[in-house]
């Protein structure tokens, strides 16, 4: 679900550094290839039982795990300390709703019955990505694990942990994901060259300004001289003084 | 509304760009009364600070009326006098809690621009590059003040816009820069630049117990600027400079050294073109000939304090000098919303009297050419200030 926020979103992001990207995403395969490893069900102690879950049936997710478990799938590992009490980082997350107010490339999620949601992502030319997820194990202020259910486009798991420290709560987040095949595994190649832990960092960051100050902090719609280019009568004036008398040109900015 | 924007290297214009709104819940409008031009733009001007994009507005020393709140902004109303500090602290993370606001966590929008230069990103700055912020300054008629209920600080009406203008920036700067001394009663202190910054630095450090000032300037006015304050001073061209600091000081060395220049230092020894021919190939970010020999002076044991801005990687750095001296190196951007009390006490008792550093009062049309006169160091200008309305 988070995953295919950002799954959906990479293509329209610009933070390249391609190079470490690429190898990141195939450090992260080969690993995952090598060992048949999965972290978030590590995170969540699904493989070894130790689930303090919702209590519904493992079968329900072989699907799911099956694609996670093998040779496919992305790991992203971000995290981030948020200077406010564990429990109120937890409930705002613990409400998923909350989360297209931090994530770029989350359209909506609803919440429909007992731990099932229902999640909408929004990508490059109008792409549109849906899938259904399922919490799979919370346990208050500590962590909530989730992933999508069988059949969906996008096979996809995820955990969150909560922990205090002396700097407030620590939030680390862990997320897999399948690329699906098809149209959207072709523009997933594409979008190969990003950064996705520049992504999450990014939602995680935006998670801890909303949390600790209210608001995002943004210079969107700010004045500035980019988009003018009637120099004020008074400045020609002493445009004799200025070390460029050329106004700027409509739609020069840069 | 009109602006002053940076239209390229060298290149200072005024425009009329849209007037600001208030964009999130915790800004306000500030109709700006006095604005003042900073050694640090001086900087932007020559296009050593990277990610300035053309038609940005600068300036990050201003005050004046709060014309406007967001709804979330309880302690200000409109007709406040306010001035308004550089860092822009959202006074909620947990180095704003810990008064470290020049760190603040949350301010810069584009953090992940300058946690690729220095890891983790600072906080976001008035007029200063993307890198910093992108956020548009105060060189106009209004500004948009984010988190407006932790940084602007009201100032009484019985005290003038220029005794109050530079407690937005260079008053706490020079007074952090002397406190980072540590300074014991009668210590002997050293100064590098006698422009705005070392002016109040050699002020501060007489305010915080310093027995003597040096200040070393090559410019004659901000030489007898800081006589005036009690200061001895030295030629900054004159080849000398080491040998006459330890001859004044008895062969120890001052006990501490304040660099209040910055990246583009001059000097009368080879390394200074040696920075220069660096800088101008692109190979060098920063010329720094007045920190080496800051630290090159300073007395074993003792602290040598940064205040002037560097932005890169600085070459030949005489580290070797730190290590084998003992000696402790302070910096950092000003953690203004800090020192705003007890520095207006100090201006309210007439312990000092900031307006003294003036010597140019213009209009903002006039910003173009004050800009080349305050770099130049012509008509003998130390401190520009600007009416926009």
């Amino acid at each position: 679900m988070l995953a295919g926020a950002m799954l959906a979103g990479w293509g329209l992001r610009r933070r390249d550094t391609a190079g470490g990207a690429a190898a990141l995403g195939a450090a992260a395969l080969l690993y995952r290839g090598g060992t048949g490893h999965c972290h978030v069900y590590e995170a969540l102690g699904v493989d070894h039982g130790r689930s303090r879950g919702t209590g519904i049936a493992a079968d329900r997710f072989s699907d799911t795990r099956q694609r996670l478990g093998g040779r496919r799938g992305i790991l992203v590992e971000e995290s981030i300390t948020i200077n406010k009490p564990i429990a109120e980082v937890y409930r705002f997350w613990r409400d998923f709703e909350h989360l297209p107010q931090f994530m770029e490339h989350l359209a909506s999620v609803t919440v429909r019955d007992a731990g099932v949601s229902h999640w909408v992502a929004t990508g490059p030319a109008g792409t549109r990505v849906e899938w259904d997820a399922t919490i799979i194990n919370e346990v208050d202020n500590q962590v909530i694990g989730w992933q999508s259910l069988q059949g969906s486009t996008i096979a996809t798991a995820g955990s969150v942990n909560f922990d205090e420290t002396e700097h407030g709560t620590r939030v680390r987040v862990r997320l897999q994901y399948d690329p699906p095949g098809g149209r959207l595994g072709a523009m997933v190649a594409r979008l190969f060259g990003e950064e996705p832990n520049q992504t999450i960092r990014e939602d995680l960051r935006r998670l801890k300004r909303l949390l600790e100050t209210g608001e995002i902090p943004t210079t969107e719609g700010q004045s500035s001289g980019r988009r003018t280019m009637v120099m004020h009568p008074s400045a020609r004036k002493s445009g004799q003084h200025s070390y460029s008398q050329r106004p700027l040109r409509a739609g020069a900015a840069r | 509304m009109r602006a002053v924007c940076w239209e390229g290297t060298n290149r200072i214009g005024v425009q009329r760009v849209p007037d600001p709104s208030i964009l999130n819940p915790r800004d306000a409008i500030v109709r700006i009364t006095s604005t003042a031009i900073c050694g640090s733009d001086l900087h932007l001007l020559d296009g050593f600070i990277p990610t300035m994009r053309r038609g940005d507005i600068l300036g990050h020393e201003f005050m004046g009326i709060v014309e406007e709140v967001g709804h979330g902004v309880k302690n200000l109303n409109r007709g406040d006098r306010v001035i308004v500090p550089f860092p822009i602290s959202c006074g909620n993370c947990w180095f704003c809690t810990h008064e470290l606001y020049s760190c603040c966590d949350n301010s810069n929008p584009n953090a992940w621009m300058a946690e690729k230069l220095y890891g983790y990103s600072p906080a976001g700055l008035f007029g200063y590059s993307h890198m910093m912020g992108g956020y548009a300054g105060g060189q106009a008629e209004y500004a948009r003040v984010p988190f407006a209920d932790v940084g602007p600080f009201k100032v009484p009406q019985t005290l003038t816009d220029e005794q109050v203008l530079f407690l937005t920036d260079i008053f706490p700067t020079g007074y952090m820069a002397a406190e980072n001394c540590s300074i014991q009663r009668g210590d002997t202190v050293a100064v590098w630049g006698g422009g705005p910054v070392g002016q109040f630095a050699i002020r501060s450090a007489f305010l915080l117990g310093a027995g003597r000032v040096i200040a070393i300037d090559t410019v004659p006015e901000r030489r007898r600027m800081a006589e005036a304050a009690g200061a001895e001073t030295l030629d900054s061209m004159d080849p000398d400079v080491f040998e006459k600091l330890r001859d004044m000081t008895g062969g120890i060395g001052p006990d501490s050294c304040i660099d209040a220049v910055g990246l583009e230092a001059h000097g009368p020894h080879l390394d200074y073109y040696y920075d220069k021919a660096k800088t101008m190939a692109m190979l060098a970010t920063d010329r720094i000939s007045a920190l080496r020999q800051a630290i090159f002076a300073c007395r074993k044991g003792g602290t040598v304090s940064v205040p002037g801005v560097y932005g890169g990687f600085l070459d030949k750095v005489p580290f070797g000098a730190v290590v084998q001296k003992a000696l402790t190196i302070k910096s950092g951007q000003t953690h203004v919303q800090k020192y705003l009390p007890r520095l207006l006490r100090h201006i309210q008792n007439g312990d000092i009297d900031p307006s003294f550093v003036v010597t140019h009062r213009v209009s903002l049309d006039d910003a173009p050419l004050m800009y080349k006169t305050f770099r130049d160091k012509q008509d003998g200008c130390i401190k520009v200030v600007m009416k926009p309305n």
